[in-house]
């Protein structure tokens, strides 16, 4: 296992992927609140400008016309950043899409501490576990660039409301990405035998070091990256962490209703521990730098290591 | 469009009338109110102004009505009944555990049923939403939506009168109840809205004020909207909230209020003299 150290900036990937889904499909619309260069819904207003749709600084009213469209046939794309499209026009993606499984695709971008000049108002914790609450909806959150274009894949493919996680700092290429064929089902990206790491986006990468933080330690981590929150396909999950001591769930979200908790739900019945690397319930604030928040918030490869530790000591 | 015949469609609408009663039944809790101001417009719509097909209710080409204050749906059910897109016979089930038929209008469950509402302030934007999606399409498909005015308080109102001008959505109709009352009394003493009709004016729409119980000017106005133009149209219609039936015309505890036996057979009873049987 060595991770390449070739990267990419997920959004021009979800740019990408999508305008080659609005060539490729007529249906395909896109709809944005004034952040399509940020979000890079930009590029389908530029090759096909009837087909985007610009809704100006009014996420609520964006949400439920892309409803509106999608009753009649169009699949559109609706973005914003991951707190307005998730937070702010909550009640509308529950009553307008999520409730009549209109086949909306929600993109969440700069996600997490992403955004991080621009402190807490900006940075999105609590979008995963809003979105997961919701019947109908299924939650997506890439691990690599490769997944980002999967992930916009199977939304295609998906006849129902989806969220899209969009992370705004670039992310390696992982050693192996779930496809858009499993549904983007959990998949091992590094293998090992005493403790397994669950991940999800940035912190795949994070799992990957960690694991070489331990490799001389005598700790083998089990690397699984898992970019379906929901479904979480728990059975297949399960199946991966036997035979680990314990389970390392690591997220860049509050440890409230995300990866964490719905890993936990369906290993409520198993005797394996568990610990969580994620956000302590608490908001963000500006830095110059991701990283730096990362850092500060525990979101890190010693911490995921840490947690490791105590488990293969257990 | 179908022809247009003033007596068969006050008659519609006392037919409507009659299916809001049925539906709600005796000491059961109802939206009476608003489903009774909104009847005549909803008769007008089913029977004399839209393009729809009871027995292809998904027919792209038709035409959409949106009831986006979603509590008078009744009105709506009992007009889908009376086209045939489900047996009137089922009005009673309504709120029953497991009914196709709502409290609150739920698409993937009614026939004919276009949207998702009742959580006020979202219908506006998803009929902007289908008015786009027909442009895309070719298809010149209008699209109406009854909104109420005190749900004209939601912000997102306002965000969908912006958006509908800027894409000279010309296509859409909105259709204001203007009731005078909101759930908890009378809109001018509990919370103004304002002067429905110089706002949507301000937000760029043209504006038609109407007697929303007068059939002939109902007609009139929807007939308007079909004239060539670059603006969405509200229509802002006077009315009175439990219109057509005496015990509840103005009262605001009849918003979603309960009928003993005693007011239901009246209640059918002056329905049936307004019907001319």
């Amino acid at each position: 296992m060595t991770l390449t150290q070739q990267k990419a900036c997920p959004r021009e990937t979800y740019g990408r992927a999508l305008l080659a889904a609005a060539r490729q499909d007529q249906r395909v619309v896109a709809l944005d609140a004034d952040l399509s260069g940020s979000t890079m819904s930009c590029l389908v207003r530029q090759e096909f400008p009837e087909r985007f749709f610009e809704m100006g600084i009014a996420e609520q009213n964006m949400v439920a016309v892309g409803a509106g469209l999608s009753l009649t046939g169009k699949i559109p794309f609706v973005h914003s950043f991951s707190m307005f499209v998730t937070g702010r026009a909550f009640e509308q993606v529950r009553q307008s899409v999520a409730l009549p499984k209109a086949n909306v695709k929600l993109v969440g971008s700069s996600y997490g501490f992403s955004d991080f000049g621009d402190g807490a108002t900006h940075q999105s914790l609590e979008d995963a576990a809003i979105m997961r609450s919701i019947p109908n909806m299924t939650v997506l959150i890439p691990g690599d660039p490769k997944e980002v274009e999967a992930a916009v894949a199977l939304a295609l493919a998906i006849e129902g409301p989806v969220y899209i996680r969009i992370s705004r700092s670039e992310m390696a290429f992982l050693p192996v990405s779930s496809t858009a064929d499993s549904a983007l089902a959990p998949v091992v990206v590094a293998d090992g035998t005493d403790v397994a790491v669950v991940a999800n986006g940035i912190m795949v990468e994070r799992a990957l070091q960690a694991k070489a933080l331990l490799a001389n330690e005598g700790v083998s981590l089990k690397v699984i990256n898992v970019p379906s929150l929901k479904p979480l396909h728990g059975a297949a999950l399960l199946e991966l962490v036997q035979g680990c001591r314990g389970v390392v769930t690591a997220e860049e979200h509050t440890v409230m209703g995300g990866l964490g908790s719905a890993v936990l739900e369906v290993m409520a019945a198993q005797p394996l521990p568990l610990e969580m690397v994620g956000v302590q319930d608490c908001f963000g604030q500006s830095a110059w730098s991701h990283e730096e928040l990362l850092q500060h918030y525990g979101l890190t490869s010693e911490a995921i290591a840490e947690k490791a530790r105590l488990l293969a000591r257990r | 469009m179908q022809k247009r015949d003033t007596d068969y469609l006050n008659k519609e609408a006392a037919a409507i009338r009659q299916g809001i009663v049925e539906a709600i039944g005796v000491d059961k809790k109802g939206h009476l109110g608003g489903s009774m101001s909104s009847a005549d417009i909803v008769a007008a719509l089913y029977f004399y102004k839209m393009r729809h097909w009871p027995q292809e209710p998904e027919n792209p080409a038709r035409d959409r009505f949106i009831f986006s204050k979603g509590h008078s749906v009744l009105a709506q059910y009992a007009a889908l009944a009376r086209c045939g897109y489900f047996a009137w016979e089922s009005l009673p089930t309504v709120k029953q555990l497991g009914s196709f038929l709502q409290g609150h209008p739920e698409k993937d469950r009614t026939p004919g049923i276009e949207a998702n509402t009742g959580s006020l302030g979202q219908g506006l934007s998803l009929g902007l939403g289908m008015v786009l999606g027909g442009r895309l399409d070719s298809l010149d498909y209008k699209v109406y939506v009854i909104v109420g005015d005190a749900e004209l308080a939601e912000g997102q109102i306002w965000e969908a009168a912006t958006a509908a001008a800027f894409y000279k959505a010309s296509n859409l109709v909105a259709i204001v109840d203007h009731n005078k009352l909101q759930a908890s009394g009378v809109i001018k003493d509990m919370y103004d809205v304002g002067n429905p009709a110089e706002k949507f004016a301000a937000f760029g729409w043209r504006v038609l004020e109407i007697d929303g119980h007068n059939m002939d000017e109902i007609l009139d106005a929807l007939d308007a909207a079909d004239e060539p133009n670059e603006q969405p149209l509200a229509i802002v219609a006077h009315t009175v909230k439990g219109k057509g039936v005496s015990f509840a015309e103005g009262v605001p505890s009849f918003h979603n209020g309960a009928m003993d036996q005693g007011q239901y057979d009246s209640a059918l009873q002056e329905i049936a003299e307004r019907r001319g049987e």
